[in-house]
Formats: structure tokens, C-alpha cells, sequence
């Protein structure tokens, strides 16, 4: 279906990224956030302020990002689309609700502008460090989708398809942008309505008397009722049966966390989302996301001068991981080259994904900056000798 | 238990039985709870206040009266710890038609969940909280919870509890509470009659009900068994409507003040943010009812 044009600011802006993400989830058809003020995010809910009343909607900041993250969970389950955003602290604080949301199939968008941590870090300044609290933050075993975008324009597309992730998958979906993509400020062009597409909720059609809140369709996916039509449903964070009801045994856990993990895990052709260039004939693979793809961008020319065939491989989708295409890549390339914020997150990802047939060099960076291009560079040449 | 079932006549019915999810019964409470009685009452103020039950939702925390939720034959969230009320703050804000009940226990409420109580209470969202208070943490065996009284034994204070307590209905009074009233599960008439009123009643209500843990509080601090706790509350109780709240602390052996404490009007969370946008945007703003997404 089509964006509802209320939501829909039509037109060539030039906005930062955190600005542009707000804009995305209006138009993917968010009238409902949650947020807790924490640096360098807090601009996507200060737009969102400013701009849901004449939207129609509603913005509430909470007490602390606990509250906001489950603030939306509720707003979701009274019919909203809906969603918060935080940074590294409070990224921590939600992950029990992260966690929440992927049991009870609550479909949500978090926000993670990141910046430099262990704890309170560096508040205003990028880091790529929480993409494997992203991943794995929560307890127990849950699959998530992150996507991570590498500009203004992508935080608003991508915004979108953040949401339109979450409908189709019924799942939280992590939006792992970095202070530089948060604070960068771009072209942004935003369709008209017509030209964004939605993925609707999955909402039931069942009567009441034959609707079963958490029987999987076909794709595993259950469908979705909203509080207040005369489902009288049961949504619960216990072990749960189809019917909702917590149920305490192995078998009924068994059903379903797999179920939890493999509705994602056997989509992750659809959920592949890469930007390549160069990789038919690379012999070294850059792989990167986010701000450091760009700086990337730059070492990526600097060793093709050098006469080396380098590629770029661009995650745009952090998870699902895309294991089978980093895979494919592996049997071509000689090497790939990492570089990321953080000290080898996702190095370790592609690592494992390329099964030894060929290299990983992890180009790592601490936080409170980008790469230098050279770094990157050097690491290519490295890869080719 | 099967046995039990069989020689009931099914003939008779339970007039709260269609307000249950009988397939769920046997519930897990101990013989001599009081949450049971505490549902009974809430789902006989459903009938009395004759509210639309496919407009009410009711959320819980965690613990044994967050099991409450998963009874009900309503549209029911079993929470996180302590988060039912920002749970039911999404919920009533994106569904401001929805009735929303919080049913949870003290130490979700007030522990774990104390910071989002208090400012549910300030911004006066329209939400009904009801409290179930047996004074200790009793789904994880009983230990000291912020409203366990001084030198109560616990499994966490095996030689008398020191701390302070907190005096739960001075807490939401303090912070703005609409409604504030306190009974015990002896107190079967005028409970149900306050919950009824508080599901007619717009803003942050809440009720705090005095609860027997006879398995873990009662019986660890040698008060007996749930019979005798009915007894000890009968004594015990005074029932003084409009007692300033600052006069209802809970000793471990002393009295246990009851009656509706605060009753007042003040707007509501949607009214103050509907009044002020309107004010401030004029035709700009656009009001919506539910959030009701495609």
C-alpha cells in the first residue's frame, strides 16, 4: 500500500541525518514515539515533537529509556506504528524490551545513534560499537534485522524499510546509525506518498471465536489483533502456545524459539541488503557500513590507482547477517578488508562467514572518529601482496 | 484436581466465569491468597460498572499478581518487571477509548517499577492501578520488598527487616494521584465498590489492596494461616474515608487504615496535551482519537 501523504514531506531538503530518520518513520506511517534525551540522537524525537501534532499523533518523553522502550511496545498493541530512539546508555537500558518485543512478535523500530562507548564514552562523538548488542544484547536466543544506513538520504529511506521489516517479520528492527551519519547534514529527497510503499500490519481476519494470536502462516509469521476489537487476546514474555498462554515445558519453548529464529533466518535472501561495486573481479573486498563505508569509498579509489582490483561490498542489512553472499564473495576474492568502529565486530562476522577460503583483515578504529583513508589503504595493499 | 472438577455440578455456574479464561483454571495461587479474591471483586466491578469489556485492557509486571493479566478474559499484557505502567502508557495513548487497567503487585509497582508509578501519577494518566500488596516478594519465595514492615522476617532478612517502608498511598497521593483508596482482601464490598468507581473515573487511580501471603509472609512471621489473616484484618482494620495519607503507614502488628483518601478532578495527561497543542497550533493541530494504523 501506499504512505498515508499526512505523514509525507514531499520535496528536496537539507536536513542531517537524525532529521531525515524522523522524517522516515512519518512517512512510513509512525504516530506514535517514546523517547529518553540522550546525545546524539535526541534530534529524531525533537523533530518528532514538533512535527506529530500537525501530523496527527502522539510524542511522550518518558522517565528513562526502560519506559520509552515499552511505551511503544504498548502503543503498538493499541494500534500505532511506533518507535524510540536512543543512543549507547540507553540503547543498554532497552534491551530487556528488545528481548520483549521479539517474544511477543511486537512489530517496532529502534534507533540506535551510535557513539563511542564502554558506558557514558564519548557522548558526542561516532562509534560503530554496538552492533553485536544489537545483535545479541537481549537474553536468550532471539534472531533480529538491523539495517545500517551511510547518509541522510539512506536514514530516510531506510527508515522506511526499517518499518516495513518490522510489519512483514512481526520483529523489532534495529536502525544503527553513528553520530557522523546522525549529524550529517545532506540533500534529502523525499517522494511523494504515492511513491513510498508500506507493508500494512498483519492484521487478523478471523473472528474472534477462531483467531489464534500466535498461529504461524505459512512464512512462520502469526497474524497480528489490536487491543480493543473483541479478541481478547493474551500477550505474555513467558514460553507461550499458540494460543498465548505461557505453557512451562521444553517442547513448547522448542516450538517456539525456533520458530522465533527461523522465520528470519530462512528469509535472509530477502534480507540481504548490500551495495557492491567491483566485486566480480576483485581480489580484495572492502566490506563496510555506515559512516566508515564512505571513507572507505576513498581508500577503495586510492588502491584502484595502485593498479589493485579492489571491490566494495556495503551492508546495508547488518543482520540477518548475509552469510550466504559473503560466502559466494569468499570463493573470488582474495581478501577482505574490515574497517569499522569498533575493535572487529563485524571482522569477525565476515570471518566466519568466508570459512577460510579467504582472508579477513580487521582495520579497526576505538571511537571518537573516522578511519583515515590511508589506513584503510594500506590495509588493501596489504590484503593484494 | 480432575476429581474435584468431576463432582461439580455443571448446572451451576460461577457468575465471574465468563470474565475468566476457564481453560487456564486451576490457577498457580496458593491456598490462602488473596489475589483470587482481589479478581473476583475486579470482575464483579466489571458487571457493576457495566464498562464495555472489549474496551478494557489490563496489563501486569511480573510476579504473582502480574498472573493476573493471563486470567482475565480481556484483552491482557503480562508485562516486563515493573514495566506494566509504561506498557499501559503506550497503550492508553495510542487507544485513548481503551479502559486500562494496571493489576501488579507492590513490589513491581513500587521497587522495580516505582520511578514509572510516580510519574504516571504526575502527569495524571488516565490509567486505574491496582495494587496488590502482600508486603513481600512472593513468586521468587519471600524476600523483603520496599513495603515489607519493620522487623518482619524475610528470606533476605532472616533477622528482622530495618528498613523503612514505603506508605504506598502517600506516594501516589503526593505525586497527583486522581483516586486513592486502600482496602484489604476482608474488605470484599467496599474493594469492588472502589474498583467500580475508579473504572468510571478519568485519571491516574489507585488501589491498594492489603493481600495475605500466607505460604511466605504470614506464615514465616508466625501470623498463620489465610483464615487467621481474615481475622487479623477484621481486628486490625479502621476504615477512616479521607484520612490525610501521611497517617497510613503499615506496622507489622499494628492497624491498617482503610477507605478512600483521595477523590478529586484534576485534567487528564490527553486533555492538558489536547488543550495546549490546540492553543498553541489553532487549526494546525490535528486531533486524532485512536492511532490506528493500516
Amino acid at each position: 500500500m501506499q504512505a498515508d501523504p499526512r505523514g509525507v514531506l514531499t520535496g528536496v531538503h537539507f536536513i542531517d541525518g537524525d532529521h531525515a530518520c524522523c522524517e522516515g518513520a512519518l512517512a512510513a506511517g509512525a504516530r506514535f514515539a517514546a523517547g529518553y534525551p540522550i546525545t546524539p540522537s535526541t534530534e529524531v524525537v525533537e523533530r518528532f515533537a514538533a512535527r506529530i501534532p500537525t501530523v496527527g499523533g502522539t510524542f511522550i518523553q518518558m522517565e528513562d529509556e526502560l519506559a520509552a522502550s515499552i511505551a511503544i511496545l504498548g502503543a503498538v498493541w493499541g494500534g500505532a506504528k511506533a518507535f524510540t530512539v536512543t543512543s549507547g546508555p540507553g540503547f543498554s537500558l532497552m534491551m530487556e524490551h528488545i528481548g520483549f518485543a521479539a517474544m511477543t512478535e511486537t512489530p517496532c523500530v529502534f534507533v540506535n545513534v551510535q557513539r563511542g562507548g564502554p558506558s557514558t564514552g564519548l557522548p558526542t562523538l561516532p562509534a560503530q560499537a554496538d552492533m553485536m548488542q544489537a545483535r545479541w544484547g537481549s537474553h536468550g536466543d532471539y534472531e533480529i534485522i538491523a539495517l545500517s544506513p551511510n547518509s541522510p538520504q539512506e536514514c530516510f529511506d531506510l527508515t522506511i524499510k526499517a518499518f516495513n521489516l518490522a510489519e512483514q517479520y512481526r520483529t523489532p528492527v534495529m536502525f544503527m546509525m553513528d553520530e557522523c551519519v546522525g549529524h550529517m547534514t545532506e540533500k534529502v529527497v523525499i517522494p511523494r506518498p504515492e511513491d513510498i510503499e508500506i507493508y500494512p500490519r498483519r492484521l487478523t481476519r478471523k473472528p474472534p471465536s477462531e483467531y489464534k494470536p500466535y498461529e504461524p502462516a505459512e512464512d512462520l509469521v502469526p497474524e497480528m489483533a489490536h487491543a480493543g476489537n473483541g479478541y481478547r487476546f493474551h500477550v505474555t514474555g513467558l514460553t507461550h502456545d499458540e494460543r498465548g498462554y505461557p505453557a512451562m515445558n521444553a517442547a513448547t519453548q522448542d516450538r517456539l524459539v525456533r520458530r522465533l529464529k527461523e522465520k528470519i533466518r530462512a528469509a535472509e535472501d530477502r534480507l540481504t541488503f548490500v551495495d557492491e561495486d567491483g566485486v566480480e573481479d576483485a581480489q580484495v573486498i572492502v566490506v563496510s557500513y555506515g559512516i566508515t563505508s564512505r571513507v572507505a569509498e576513498r581508500a577503495i579509489e586510492m588502491a584502484r590507482q595502485k593498479g589493485v582490483k579492489t571491490g566494495r561490498c556495503r551492508l546495508i542489512g547488518i543482520w540477518p547477517f548475509p552469510e550466504k553472499r559473503i560466502r559466494a564473495l569468499a570463493q573470488r576474492a582474495r581478501a577482505f578488508v574490515v574497517p569499522e568502529i569498533n575493535l572487529g565486530q563485524i571482522a569477525r562476522e565476515v570471518e566466519r562467514a568466508a570459512g577460510g577460503h579467504a582472508r579477513t583483515i580487521s582495520v579497526t578504529h576505538a571511537g571518537g572518529g573516522v578511519h583515515r583513508p590511508e589506513d584503510i589503504f594500506e590495509a588493501i595493499m596489504e590484503a593484494a601482496r | 484436581m480432575s476429581a474435584l472438577l468431576e463432582v461439580t455440578n455443571p448446572e451451576v455456574t460461577n457468575p465471574v466465569e465468563p470474565f475468566l479464561r476457564m481453560e487456564r483454571i486451576p490457577h498457580i495461587w496458593c491456598p490462602g491468597c488473596g489475589i483470587g479474591t482481589t479478581v473476583n471483586c475486579f470482575t464483579r466491578a466489571l458487571i457493576e460498572s457495566k464498562v464495555d469489556l472489549d474496551r478494557v485492557a489490563i496489563v501486569s509486571g511480573i510476579g504473582c499478581s502480574g498472573r493476573v493479566a493471563g486470567y482475565l478474559r480481556l484483552d491482557s499484557f503480562h508485562t516486563t518487571h515493573g514495566r506494566a505502567i509504561p506498557f499501559a502508557t503506550g497503550l492508553k495513548l495510542a487507544n485513548p477509548s481503551l479502559n486500562v487497567v494496571v493489576y501488579s503487585g507492590d513490589g513491581d509497582l513500587f521497587a522495580i517499577g516505582g520511578n514509572h508509578l510516580i510519574h504516571a501519577a504526575r502527569r495524571n494518566l488516565d490509567i486505574k492501578v491496582i495494587c496488590i500488596n502482600n508486603l513481600i516478594y512472593a513468586m521468587t519465595g519471600g524476600q523483603t520488598a520496599p513495603t515489607t514492615p519493620g522487623e518482619a522476617i524475610t528470606t533476605t532478612a532472616p533477622y528482622g527487616c530495618y528498613e523503612p517502608a514505603f506508605n504506598l498511598c502517600a506516594l501516589a497521593d503526593s505525586a497527583g494521584a486522581s483516586y486513592v483508596a486502600r482496602w484489604t482482601t476482608y474488605h470484599v464490598r467496599q474493594l469492588t465498590k472502589s474498583m467500580s468507581e475508579v473504572m468510571r473515573k478519568r485519571g491516574f487511580c489507585f488501589i491498594e489492596i492489603i493481600s495475605p501471603c500466607p505460604t511466605l509472609y504470614q506464615r514465616r512471621n508466625k501470623m498463620g494461616d489465610g483464615l487467621d489473616t481474615m481475622k487479623y484484618y477484621k481486628q486490625k482494620s479502621k476504615v477512616r474515608h479521607g484520612a490525610p495519607t501521611s497517617e497510613l503507614a503499615i506496622t507489622k502488628d499494628g492497624e491498617i487504615v482503610v477507605g478512600k483518601f483521595v477523590d478529586r478532578d484534576r485534567p487528564d495527561y490527553l486533555e492538558l496535551m489536547r488543550s495546549r497543542l490546540s492553543e498553541q497550533l489553532g487549526d494546525r493541530y490535528v486531533e486524532t482519537e485512536n492511532l490506528v494504523c493500516s
